[in-house]
């Protein structure tokens, strides 16, 4: 296709795209308009009946928990494809795979830095997870805030990822669990209150940190199995470039 | 709509168009991440702070990260 070709067509779709965009916008509820019944529906049932005081967790984890499943399986599927994938790549440079090299690791900065933010960034994404019922936030959030202290532990020096205790095994047994625990919770709704994700826990009072009953299990599992896909995916990654 | 709002759209605007004509791959990665920053804040000033929190994990932790490793496994493989 020709240059003036190819200019003519994106014109052509710019102008559909950017008028079916503008119909769109001009539909949307203006800012400062009443909140549609819907809205107010969501924030009264998650307070009242789920006793979060984060809608979107309550809608997130209660109205289309179902949903949430399957989104985190699908998380789980992927990170399990692309580690297999990476792994497969791996074992052919298994026998150049000599450990003696030694790393001139990062400059000093940056090493001061990576490993000073460890801490804090572990913390923070314990936080955003345990609290993910309260405020926003939540396990998706706080988990890859936690895979996130992994790239700094690597950016601290490379040597510290291809240490001998290799962690990629318990990775995997936290995304495991993580994967496992949402489910087992589904079913537990099923046996005990007769609907899948139906809340069989204590509701607690809305605002304190034990509330939101299975809503606040959730929020760990699925914290537990995104910090483990993701870093899981990382690990595979790293252990490529560095063993090379 | 407030001036922050306005402010917001304009600079992710802007981010992405920048995007777009940065060709190379490294530098692309740094621009989308400052796009990803920006789309957060637009997330934010619109009253939506827990869109906001996903947008900055994966803008500017998990896709730079998984697109900065594979660059460098890429080049890896040419030398």
């Amino acid at each position: 296709m020709s240059r003036r070709a190819r200019t003519r067509l994106f014109l052509g779709a710019a102008a559909v795209l950017g008028a079916v965009l503008l119909w769109g916008l001009l539909a949307l509820p203006r800012p400062v308009a009443p909140p549609p019944p819907s809205a107010r529906l969501s924030t009264s049932v998650a307070v009242h009946e789920r006793h979060v005081t984060d809608t979107v967790a309550g809608v997130t984890f209660d109205l289309r928990g179902l949903d949430t499943l399957g989104e985190e399986l699908i998380l789980f599927v992927a990170a399990t494809g692309a580690a297999v994938l990476l792994r497969a790549q791996r074992d052919e440079h298994d026998e150049a795979d000599d450990d003696s090299e030694e790393d001139p690791g990062a400059p000093g900065v940056l090493r001061v830095a990576a490993t000073t933010l460890v801490g804090p960034v572990l913390v923070l994404g314990a936080y955003i997870v345990a609290h993910g019922h309260l405020t926003p936030g939540g396990g998706f959030q706080g988990g890859v805030i936690f895979a996130a202290a992994l790239v700094l532990v690597y950016a601290a020096g490379k040597t510290l990822a291809t240490d001998p205790v290799h962690p990629v095994a318990s990775i995997e047994i936290v995304e495991a669990v993580g994967a496992a625990a949402y489910v087992l919770v589904a079913l537990a709704g099923l046996v005990v209150a007769g609907v899948a994700l139906a809340n069989f826990l204590a509701l607690g009072t809305a605002g304190q940190l034990l509330s939101g009953g299975t809503i606040l299990v959730l929020q760990v599992a699925v914290g537990a199995e995104v910090a483990g896909a993701v870093t899981l995916v990382l690990t595979e990654f790293l252990d490529q470039l560095v063993l090379e | 709509m407030t001036v922050l709002q306005l402010a917001a759209l304009a600079v992710v605007a802007i981010a992405g168009t920048v995007t777009v004509f940065v060709r190379e791959p490294l530098r692309q990665t740094v621009v989308a991440g400052f796009l990803g920053l920006a789309l957060a804040i637009l997330f934010l000033v619109f009253g939506a702070p827990d869109v906001a929190l996903s947008q900055i994990v994966v803008a500017t932790v998990a896709v730079p990260v998984m697109v900065l490793l594979a660059l460098a496994k890429l080049r890896e493989e040419e030398r």
